[in-house]
């Protein structure tokens, strides 16, 4: 089921008496998400990634705007007619009932021609709990799982009536570290066997990157970027986005663009053509670091890490936002450690410019 | 005995104490006084042991209809007021304007003085020769003949005690369950409301079951408090109730301690421990009846 987003605006009454401007959770969304993909709506906490969710699965009513699932216009309807799935960040498993009653509880709520016999309902659970593979635990209650157990109920209970579209709110927050990368591809498996539209919520640009199709990225309340997550990541369109994305982060310098030249500091990194001459940021991802001895990028070098594969150099620049810099490098490349300095060539395609006035993205051609 | 367990027995002491001699002393002693035949308070002495006792207060009419009147009111006021008082807590936590006005109203009978009370029901049920009372005056308002309640028939007495024990035990169960509602998290409920959940389901499959703790702590002490009940009938119809009908067990143990010059310690010892008997037997097929349905 495709959806889509038309002017969605969330307004919530200010609390503060002495400021009564609203406050917009969700400013003028517009988007189309494509049937049968998995979405990873993505952002810092309080940016309305929650509120949105809330909105397409109609527990909160948009202040504009409209939502479609196809070509269905759904803005006014309740969430019990939209057919929507709804995992919970802490899951809402009904602790009094077994994992099978829980699951089974949706389809207690048909009515009509599709009101089912227990068997049948039964035999739906069943082949549900197969799916996300709890059909052993079927007669335990919630607080005797563990919470990738309870987590996988959740999900069960919320795709055991086939939803148009499933909507999960932090799936994997609540899990530890090493569940958590299991989950991920648990949820990346069910949806695709499933074929449901799926969008989920979390905070966690890598796990947001690792299993989605698409990835939305919002900042307080507005939207900064949709795509997938490599062009996202490849292609950001403002300084926001390009720090949000990727691990280690992105390093960001003051510098400035001057005769089609790009300095950083005192040195002229790369010949940048078509821009105007302007102060602006320089993000350079730690993969576009080449080690180089002639290279025109000066740093200090504080230290090397590591870590098998690559190795990672911590170095500093007095240009840098940040205290380290992170320059991720191949393992065979080979560092003098004493030495107080370090020399780069950059990558001109990982090297992101961003205009010091609005934070939006410079492109520049390369010769 | 190792320390630690000696200092914790030191610590408990003064509970030990004060329980052993204010109850369990008293406890054993009713215990004992019930099979002691024709015991005299004043000379201490009695003239033998037997089970005389039970069966004189299980003949005595006035125990009898205590009993039957203990059993109407538990019956019907535990069900009825504990039903009510889930309905008020429902509509209060589903309203948000005056949500506060109305508990506190709701809550002012609990605060207030039982006399005062019964003064409020003298207004509402007792006939004077100036007044037949406000509820009179609504019967009649409706075309129908004045009931006398407080020295009228039977069922008229029976149904102000019910209605004035409802009413006094409301407000406590309401606050209760308007606290043990608003603990129910919402994401239950809107986990309910996405799958489409109608409000009846929602309510016997999801809150009934998660406030069922609270409704089955309400329904036994409501049982164990009827089964006690005496001042509300005392409020309501005097001191004499044997007379008018209304003595409930308490009442007729009351009145064989201290009525009739000196009393019949014996009797009233029996029928407290009949009581006991009763309560017991009440309070363990609810605990069992509970492990069914309630959910911790």
């Amino acid at each position: 089921m495709k959806i889509v987003l038309e002017n969605l605006t969330k307004k919530f009454p200010s609390r503060n008496k002495k400021s009564p401007e609203p406050v917009v959770a969700v400013n003028n969304f517009n988007f189309e998400i494509p049937d049968g993909k998995l979405i990873g709506l993505l952002g810092p906490s309080g940016c309305g990634k929650s509120t949105t969710l809330n909105l397409i699965c109609g527990l909160q009513k948009p202040t504009e705007g409209k939502i479609y699932f196809g070509d269905d216009d759904v803005t006014q309807l309740p969430a019990e007619n939209r057919g929507v799935g709804l995992v919970f960040q802490n899951y809402a498993l009904y602790p009094h009932m077994t994992v099978k009653q829980n699951i089974m509880f949706p389809l207690g709520n048909l009515k009509g021609k599709d009101k089912l016999t227990k068997a049948q309902m039964e035999e739906k659970a069943y082949a549900i709990a197969k799916l996300v593979q709890i059909d052993e635990l079927m007669d335990r209650k919630p607080a005797e799982l563990s919470g990738g157990q309870q987590q996988r109920v959740a999900i069960a209970r919320a795709l055991v009536k086939m939803p148009r579209v499933l909507l999960l709110d932090e799936p994997l927050s609540n899990l530890d570290a090493r569940l958590r990368l299991q989950t991920r591809e648990e949820i990346k498996r069910i949806q695709k066997e499933t074929g449901i539209t799926t969008i989920f919520v979390t905070h966690d640009q890598e796990e947001a990157m690792s299993i989605s199709d698409m990835i939305v990225v919002m900042k307080d309340g507005i939207l900064q970027q949709i795509g997938k997550p490599q062009q996202v990541y490849d292609d950001p369109v403002n300084l926001f986005v390009a720090k949000f994305l990727g691990t280690p982060p992105i390093s960001v310098f003051d510098g400035r663009i001057s005769g089609g030249k790009l300095y950083i500091g005192d040195d002229a990194v790369l010949d940048v053509n078509g821009c105007e001459d302007e102060p602006v940021y320089v993000g350079i991802r730690p993969e576009g670091f080449i080690l180089d001895d002639n290279g025109a990028f000066h740093c200090n070098l504080s230290g090397v890490e590591v870590m098998g594969r690559d190795i990672s150099i911590v170095c500093s620049n007095p240009a840098c936002h940040a205290p380290v810099i992170r320059a991720i490098v191949s393992s065979d490349s080979s560092v003098n450690v004493s030495s107080a300095d370090v020399r780069f060539a950059l990558k001109p395609h990982k090297v992101l410019v961003f205009s010091k006035e609005t934070e939006k993205r410079i492109y520049f051609e390369t010769k | 005995m190792d320390n630690k367990n000696y200092k914790a027995w030191l610590y408990l002491l003064p509970a030990i104490i004060f329980l052993g001699v204010f109850m369990v002393y008293p406890l054993i002693d009713v215990f004992i006084y019930s099979f002691e035949e024709g015991y005299n308070s004043a000379s201490q002495t009695f003239f033998g042991v037997g089970t005389y006792n039970y069966s004189y207060i299980l003949h005595d009419p006035y125990f009898l209809q205590a009993v039957k009147n203990t059993f109407i009111l538990v019956l019907f006021t535990v069900p009825i007021s504990t039903g009510i008082a889930l309905l008020i807590s429902l509509g209060l936590s589903s309203i948000k304007p005056l949500r506060n006005l109305f508990q506190t109203v709701y809550f002012l009978p609990y605060v207030t003085n039982t006399l005062a009370v019964g003064l409020v029901f003298m207004i509402l049920f007792k006939k004077t020769p100036y007044t037949d009372g406000l509820v009179n005056l609504i019967i009649n308002f409706f075309g129908m003949s004045s009931v006398n309640f407080i020295d009228g028939p039977y069922a008229a007495k029976m149904f102000v005690l019910c209605f004035y024990t409802v009413w006094v035990v409301m407000p406590f169960k309401i606050l209760i369950l308007t606290s043990a509602l608003a603990s129910v998290k919402q994401d239950y409920y809107n986990a309910a409301k996405v799958d489409g959940t109608s409000r009846l389901r929602t309510f016997t499959r999801i809150t009934l079951p998660m406030i069922s703790p609270m409704v089955f702590y309400l329904i036994i002490t409501g049982f164990i408090g009827a089964f006690k009940a005496y001042s509300d009938a005392v409020a309501l119809f005097g001191t004499d109730l044997n007379a008018a009908e209304m003595n409930t067990i308490v009442g007729y143990i009351y009145d064989m301690l201290y009525g009739n010059s000196g009393g019949f310690p014996s009797y009233a010892s029996a029928a407290a421990i009949v009581l006991f008997a009763i309560v017991l037997t009440i309070t363990c097929i609810n605990l069992l009846v509970s492990k069914k349905h309630v959910h911790y």
